[in-house]
């Protein structure tokens, strides 16, 4: 904004928004030191009220009894093989239909379309009874796939990955096609390579989704060998003796793939929330 | 139109097979797009769309798993009007819907106007209140949970520290929803944030040039450019944020499981109640409805409010 202050009054006042702007991050970011400073920290001393905001003890060894007392590993290879075979399918079939619905012109077209943006107002939520019996009819509780699927299709990203193929060049595509090359080959050969951009979004949110998801995993897993890292962490939360230095190990350790991501990938987080306000 | 005339000519010499393939041909590529589109259109028809016609069908029933379904009309919806949990749980979710959405709206905003000016360390203050979105409710559930715990919480220890006296969180009625208020808005501000920032890097500066060589304040200028044209966004962020209010449920389920009592249990967490706990299918798909409807009319009425009062400005 143009201000018409003077440069001191403005430089104080830059001043004391920054110390604003400051104390408001470190109470933001305060919850996940916590959580790492109840981590390390030995055992004897977790509920002794009066202990200090820093660590006084760094206990390493209470992420390898938290990893003893139960099965993280294996719900996190639980998550893993879920949040990556639903990256694989979701990115794909929305970059298919997405382009579909981007560059060609067919009977139908509009209406598919809005049938697909329909299903953007029909949240999960409130169909969580039914739901339930379509993938337990299918034979899928207690798999994989019964996670998987109901939550594939996934209508933000056709709608992101309409808007995004657009506008690549018609001429290019119709080039190509003059050449004799088929479809799927004009959808590997171009226009897949020109949108790196839009792919690298999709793949990041939806293993954003699909790790971090709760719902369906605890509508349709209730075996404690198919638990997700989510499932596990609420089953820790339940349990009555509530051991805080492993729950906050786990915790902590839950989300380390989103905090690779957070690190390396903000850009496209960012760009992803700020271009259709989707989470 | 040359080449196409040629097409035909070489066609018509052509033997009947190869006719066929040429209509085979055309044919497929006229199919190409529906092949693309089948695998989403196929997974939304089952998981989508059959369910909520589904949901629809088992709410006019009475009906516990085990047995058939027996039909009641409008039974269950008629029920919902009288049951005192039911408008519990619509009480709770409003209450908090009104008190998270604008204030995550209003936060979002400061810290969006804020962060859009040049200051030390502007990246790295802009990360860490967007961390928060990454996190999984679960973890924040976990997290929330222990730094409210009545006993050995930080807060409480904050509490005592500066003389007030500890507060029971998450174990009185009283307090436990305003202790998930927090919580949800420390998840929410930095995805505001996010939005708002992209939308004020949008307004052309000379807005703000054009606006203090008239003489307007700091003040004026956010009221007569800023304000209007973060609208669309405002609205957007509006609607996304009653959304996700209305069907709120991890955070809530894992961190009070709707309690104490039932004084943090919501809609979506009533409807799973109902379903499998209490095996009442047709009443919570009845609920689900209800909230659907809900959600949608919001969408509607509010698309067309927003449609109307910027053909006013």
């Amino acid at each position: 904004m143009v201000t018409t202050a003077s440069p001191a009054q403005r430089r104080m006042e830059t001043f004391a928004l920054w110390a604003l702007l400051a104390a408001g991050a470190l109470i933001m970011i305060f919850p996940i030191y916590w959580m790492f400073a109840t981590a390390i920290r030995p055992k004897d001393q977790i509920f002794s009220a009066s202990t200090g905001i820093l660590p006084t003890g760094w206990v390493w060894r209470n992420f390898a009894d938290a990893l003893n007392h139960m099965p993280f590993l294996h719900w996190f290879w639980n998550s893993t093989v879920i949040a990556v075979v639903a990256v694989v399918i979701t990115v794909s079939i929305n970059l298919l239909c997405g382009y579909a619905f981007a560059k060609f012109r067919f009977a139908g077209r509009d209406v598919l379309f809005l049938t697909v943006l329909s299903a953007l107002m029909i949240p999960v939520q409130v169909i969580i009874v039914p739901l339930f019996f379509v993938v337990s009819d299918l034979g899928l509780l207690n798999s994989y796939w019964g996670v998987i699927l109901p939550r594939a299709a996934e209508a933000f990203g056709i709608f992101m990955v309409r808007q995004f193929m657009v506008s690549i060049p018609d001429e290019l595509l119709e080039a190509a096609r003059l050449d004799g090359a088929s479809e799927l080959t004009i959808f590997r050969k171009i226009v897949l390579p020109l949108s790196k951009p839009i792919i690298a979004v999709l793949i990041i949110f939806t293993f954003m989704w699909r790790w971090n998801d709760f719902v369906m995993p605890l509508l349709m897993l209730t075996d404690q060998d198919m638990y997700t890292v989510q499932l596990g962490l609420n089953l820790l939360k339940g349990q009555y003796n509530t051991e805080w230095t492993d729950i906050m190990s786990i915790a902590l350790l839950s989300l380390v793939p989103m905090l690779v991501i957070f690190v390396f990938f903000q850009r496209q987080l960012i760009q992803g929330i700020a271009g259709t306000g989707l989470k | 139109m040359v080449p196409n005339a040629l097409i035909h000519e070489t066609a018509t010499n052509d033997s009947p097979t190869s006719r066929l393939s040429g209509w085979w041909v055309s044919y497929r590529s006229r199919l190409t797009p529906y092949l693309f589109i089948a695998p989403n259109l196929v997974l939304f028809s089952i998981f989508i769309f059959f369910p909520l016609f589904f949901a629809a069908y088992i709410s006019v029933h009475e009906w516990s798993l085990i047995d058939t379904p027996l039909y009641l009309g409008a039974e269950n919806y008629t029920r919902l009007l009288t049951d005192y949990q039911f408008w519990q749980a619509m009480k709770n979710t409003v209450l908090y819907s009104v008190a998270t959405v604008p204030t995550s709206l209003a936060l979002g905003l400061a810290l969006a106007i804020g962060l859009n000016r040049k200051l030390f360390a502007r990246t790295l203050l802009r990360s860490v209140y967007f961390l928060p979105v990454v996190v999984s409710s679960v973890a924040t559930a976990i997290i929330s949970a222990w730094l409210f715990n009545d006993h050995y919480g930080v807060v409480n220890a904050l509490f005592k520290l500066i003389g007030m006296q500890p507060i029971s969180w998450l174990s009185t009625t009283q307090w436990a929803l305003p202790s998930i208020i927090i919580t949800t808005l420390w998840t929410r501000v930095g995805f505001c944030m996010v939005v708002y920032l992209a939308a004020l890097q949008s307004i052309p500066l000379n807005y703000y040039e054009a606006a203090s060589i008239d003489g307007a304040t700091r003040l004026q200028q956010f009221r007569y450019v800023t304000w209007p044209q973060l609208r669309p966004t405002t609205f957007l962020l509006l609607i996304l944020n009653v959304i996700h209010s209305f069907q709120v449920f991890d955070l809530i389920f894992v961190m009070t499981g709707g309690g104490p009592g039932f004084s943090t249990t919501m809609i979506v967490q009533y409807i799973y109640q109902s379903a499998f706990a209490s095996s009442e299918m047709g009443y919570a798909s009845a609920m689900g409805i209800v909230l659907f409807l809900m959600i949608l009319l919001f969408t509607l009425l509010q698309w067309r409010v927003n449609r109307r009062t910027e053909d006013f400005l």
